[in-house]
């Protein structure tokens, strides 16, 4: 724990049509470490993942979010991507009549260009994408096709991964990306996600399940119980709510607001 | 309150000189042709909003001017008015303010073919275009229809012999020149496919500056048996004009007839388009795209009428309108009584980029036998908030994504155009218009 703080959450509570989600989130990310947040259905953990992402729909309550130092809620989702922040959507959005590798190549140079690098051209591009394709086993048809377009439930979220090892970002936050997949696509992500670890970059793992902890170790492992983390711990708190489910959680968390 | 009668008027005086002007250019039938279309019109006088087929397209503003008759053309040929097509590869007959002024490549007519200009041929071999011009009044369904056979300024004579193969598109180059007092030219094409035959037909109406003028054209396309023609109509003329246009497509037996209509330009722009297929087993595909702006009003009304059996039509229209534009799209597929076997589908789609932007759309079916097959479908809607969201979180700035989902929207009907050519020039001039658009074009 001796990375700086990529990334601070100071009692964040957010709405949405006049329903609280997030009931005061406190958390800090230091960058080379991969963090899990688990939780039931409707706990609020894609909201966190959105709202960090710039996800316009959602109304700030209170609280702040700090990332690099500066204030994360003021800038624009894509102002966020170009300083590193990275979704990968629990359900990535289909974008007929536009091939993956335009899109991505357009990413990739709206980045690079807010950081001062000369865009990459046609074939610079592809030749990065192919490099990066074998990464996560993408099968290089995708990149010609349209972005999602038709694409299995375990090509759309390798397709994430493989978005991500383009982009190269400082936060990745990834929402269930393990969520409907084979265990050979769990293996093929999670050597994905495994491969872009590195002491400069932080992740956040948003899971509902703990199988893709047996392949990706995390550093701490949160627990989001209705809008609150309310339990963190190291990877055998992941291994215990395995085993437990959420229930104990639940009590728990009810015990402690009583007292 | 303007009627459309008191409208009617006016022209009268317009007939009168016009025909000074081609009294001894033109054959008696010819004369006595046009004074009938003449009388049509004023029978039928100018729609109104209270007919259902004009419902949603008030013409006042176009009837509150006066268009003086273009009687010759503005200036003689230019080449520099075939820079945007050259990568055609096209024969291209010239067109200025109504009237033909060359063409290009000036050896005569396209490999195999026939074309020349309508006005010509009246003076020198009238029995040519005869068949098509000398018929009876009651066909000229809607008075611009009929006021555009009263007038008919010039136009093309296209004619596929039988068996031709005709590999190089026929550009029909209808341009408008600036000349003081708003104009208007009555543009008459006709095209006959004989049997077996085959060719691509393009025609453009282009403005070369932003004034007020009135195109009223009239084509009609003639196809034999198991010919296979590919007609496009690209408007693209100035957004002060007033742009009317009928399209009236016939299939003999077997006939396969692609047809695209772009809208892009004008302050009010109407194309109706009617195929008959007469014949067993014709195809037809009615495809077309319009994308409007500010104040601009576009309209199509298509007829797709099956009279014979195991015929096929598709029918696929999208649009993207944006600050206040108004869209109109009404497409009728009328099954004769012994069209069994038809198989008919249509669907007509709208994106809608501001919140005044409105777009009518009308889908008919008459369906007189009964053992068809049709569908139909529309749909009006807005850029995708869960799309533009994904959009930016990959860092593509609000506009770029706009662009870029408003581009998505509109690829797969440019997809139809099957001339490749004319589909990226035709991206082209989308995308020029947008402040992204260059970075766009990659993906034409």
């Amino acid at each position: 724990m001796n990375g700086t703080a990529l990334l601070e959450i100071r009692n964040l509570r957010v709405r949405i049509e006049g329903q609280e989600i997030l009931k005061g989130i406190t958390l800090t990310v230091r960058a080379g470490e991969v963090h899990s947040i688990m939780g039931p259905n409707g706990s609020g953990k894609s909201t966190l993942a959105q709202v960090l992402a710039g996800r316009e729909v959602y109304e700030i309550v209170e609280g702040e979010v700090l990332y690099e130092g500066e204030d994360l809620l003021r800038m624009s989702p894509e102002e966020r991507a170009r300083r590193g922040i990275f979704l990968a959507f629990q359900y990535p959005v289909e974008i007929p009549g536009v091939s993956n590798l335009y899109f991505l190549k357009a990413a990739v140079n709206a980045v690079r260009k807010s950081r001062g690098l000369p865009e990459l051209d046609a074939m610079e591009f592809l030749a990065l994408a192919r490099e990066r394709a074998k990464l996560v086993e993408l099968d290089e048809s995708l990149l010609q096709r349209a972005v999602n377009d038709g694409f299995s439930g375990g090509e759309k979220k390798r397709n994430e991964i493989f978005q991500m090892a383009l982009l190269e970002p400082r936060l990745a936050i990834l929402d269930e990306t393990d969520s409907g997949l084979d265990i050979d696509a769990l293996r093929v992500v999670a050597q994905g996600i495994n491969a872009l670890r590195h002491p400069d970059r932080a992740i956040i793992l948003i899971t509902h399940y703990q199988r893709l902890l047996n392949y990706v170790t995390p550093d701490v492992v949160h627990v989001l119980y209705d809008g609150r983390i309310v339990k963190s711990g190291g990877k055998e708190l992941a291994l215990e709510l395995e085993e437990k489910g959420y229930g104990w959680i639940a009590e728990e968390a009810i015990g402690s607001v009583r007292t | 309150m303007s009627s459309g009668r008191d409208e009617t008027t006016r022209y009268r005086a317009h007939f009168a000189a016009w025909n000074e002007i081609v009294r001894a250019r033109e054959p008696a039938w010819m004369r006595a042709q046009r004074e009938a279309a003449f009388a049509r019109f004023e029978a039928l006088g100018f729609p109104t909003t209270r007919q259902e087929e004009w419902r949603f397209t008030n013409i006042a503003p176009l009837l509150r001017t006066s268009f003086r008759v273009a009687t010759a053309p503005a200036s003689p040929f230019e080449d520099d008015w075939l820079a945007p097509y050259r990568a055609w590869g096209a024969h291209h007959l010239v067109f200025a303010n109504g009237h033909f002024v060359g063409e290009v490549p000036t050896n005569g007519h396209p490999p195999g073919c026939f074309a020349r200009g309508i006005r010509a041929l009246l003076q020198e071999a009238p029995h040519l275009v005869e068949p098509y011009l000398r018929r009876p009044v009651e066909e000229l369904s809607h008075a611009f229809i009929a006021l555009n056979a009263a007038f008919l300024t010039d136009g093309a004579f296209v004619r596929i012999p039988r068996g031709a193969v005709v590999r190089e598109p026929i550009h029909l180059l209808f341009l408008a020149l600036g000349q003081g007092e708003p104009m208007v030219v009555h543009p008459r094409n006709v095209i006959v496919a004989e049997e077996n035959s085959q060719a691509t037909i393009i025609e453009s109406y282009v403005s070369l500056d932003d004034r007020l003028h009135f195109t009223n054209a009239v084509t009609e396309i003639i196809v034999g048996e198991n010919a296979v023609v590919q007609h496009y109509k690209v408007q693209r003329e100035s957004r002060a004009a007033f742009h009317m246009a009928a399209v009236r497509i016939v299939q003999a037996r077997m006939a396969n007839v692609r047809d695209f209509s772009l809208a892009l330009g004008a302050a009010l722009a109407r194309t109706d388009i009617t195929a008959i297929l007469e014949g067993e087993g014709a195809e037809c595909t009615l495809n077309g795209f319009y994308w409007v702006r500010d104040q601009q009003l576009v309209d199509h009304h298509t007829v797709i009428e099956h009279v014979a059996p195991h015929g096929t039509s598709r029918e696929f229209y999208k649009g993207i309108l944006d600050d206040a534009a108004r869209g109109v799209f009404d497409g009728t597929i009328l099954v004769r009584p012994g069209a069994q076997k038809t198989d008919a589908r249509q669907v007509n789609k709208n994106l809608l980029l501001s919140t005044e932007a409105l777009v009518n759309t009308n889908p008919r079916l008459q369906i007189l036998a009964d053992d068809v097959k049709c569908s139909h479908g529309a749909t009006i809607g807005h850029l995708d908030e869960d799309a533009l969201f994904y959009c930016r979180a990959r860092g593509l700035d609000a506009e770029m994504a706009r662009e870029l989902l408003t581009y998505a929207f509109a690829s797969d009907i440019l997809q139809e155009i099957a001339f490749e050519p004319l589909r990226r020039r035709i991206g082209e001039w989308v995308l020029m218009e947008w402040p992204e658009g260059e970075l766009l074009t990659e993906m034409l």
